[in-house]
């Protein structure tokens, strides 16, 4: 389980820097990318984008879908455009061997049964509040949640940190990322609990 | 369509009975969550006690309560539950309910579709889970069990 060539494989395909560019071009947007979009971020050729787009699909690192982009529909409309986003699946290395996710599996589980989630709560906020007050998207994105604007007065996080914990304790860990969020605001915003598919249970809106 | 629908029951016991004050809100929540779990894609069916409210008080002990409900697949009570307002509920659990223990407090088992199930089958099914562990007659989200295949014919 810890020693997974392919997970090693799928890591190792970002050694490349510009494929670790192209890779980071998809993650950065808020829905699938096209090769153009990517070319022209990374100053590339399409040939040359496309070559690195489709050896991150090949190493299980991004997913593709086929859209027509312009809105048409029907005979006229043209050939769907290949699109990219980040694949799902998780890909950890470690070196030496650790198992950090077993360990928090007991720990969350072992929480639940001595009903100590306030205690969670309390600490994740302590945490949340200790770390250096900067901007709220620059202290978001420091914690690995991927905020995104929806709107002037609202905030969407893409990407919940825990998600593999998340999705085996809802209420822990959802409730954990509630309170650490909290912690971090400044006094302009207010998290909540506003839980939707592919992204974090919590948003922000302005007060 | 598949020809086994999910069925859930859980419990829980209340740290004060429902009129308490430090128990409005919960109370208040109950009619609002069962509201939204009518509305909610994939619900089929759920128990409704005398009061009308869903929420089943065990005759020996007015403390513990149950609620029983159907599902079409568990990726429906799964969005209904976890990814609905119902997960600011959840996560306040322990403000109304004294913690579970060792003790599992939500089964999960399939049924076929069109057959209701009564408290006293998710009773004996919560206690299979308890006794053994997760198994295809009683089992939880985090171990799931297939359907049974229709039979043919």
């Amino acid at each position: 389980m810890i020693e997974d060539l392919h997970d090693l494989d799928a890591v190792a395909s970002l050694a490349d820097p510009v494929r670790r560019r192209a890779y980071r071009v998809v993650a950065d947007e808020a829905g699938p990318v096209g090769r153009d979009e990517v070319a022209e971020a990374l100053g590339v050729g399409r040939t040359l984008a496309a070559f690195h787009l489709d050896k991150l699909v090949a190493a299980g690192l991004l997913e593709v879908s086929y859209a027509r982009r312009s809105g048409k529909t029907g005979p006229g409309a043209g050939r769907p455009a290949k699109l990219y986003r980040v694949a799902a699946a998780e890909h950890a290395v470690s070196v030496p061997p650790r198992a950090y996710l077993d360990a928090a599996e007991l720990l969350a589980e072992a929480l639940e049964q001595a009903g100590a989630e306030q205690t969670l709560y309390r600490v994740a906020e302590r945490h949340g509040r200790r770390r250096p007050k900067t901007e709220v998207t620059a202290a978001l994105t420091e914690q690995g949640y991927a905020p995104v604007a929806a709107g002037p007065d609202r905030i969407e996080l893409r990407n919940c940190p825990f998600h593999r914990l998340a999705e085996q304790f809802p209420p822990l860990i959802c409730g954990m990322n509630l309170a650490m969020i909290t912690g971090l605001l400044d006094d302009g915003w207010i998290a909540r609990m506003d839980p939707a598919p592919g992204r974090c249970c919590v948003t922000l809106s302005k007060k | 369509m598949s020809s086994f629908h999910l069925a859930q029951m859980n419990t829980a016991r209340l740290r004060a009975p429902l009129e308490d004050p430090s128990m409005t809100e919960f109370a208040e929540g109950v009619a609002l969550m069962n509201d939204l779990a009518d509305r909610s894609p994939g619900f089929v069916w759920r128990l409704i006690g005398d009061s009308g409210d869903g929420t089943i008080a065990a005759p020996s002990d007015p403390s513990r309560i149950y609620t029983l409900s159907v599902w079409e697949t568990p990726e429906h009570l799964r969005a209904y539950a976890y990814q609905s307002q119902h997960l600011e509920y959840l996560r306040r659990r322990r403000d109304w309910f004294i913690p579970n223990g060792h003790q599992a407090a939500l089964v999960l088992w399939w049924l076929p579709a069109g057959q209701i199930p009564t408290l006293r089958q998710g009773i004996s099914r919560l206690g299979r889970l308890q006794a053994a562990g997760p198994n295809p007659d009683a089992f939880t989200f985090r171990e799931l069990f297939p359907a049974p295949s229709p039979v043919a014919g």
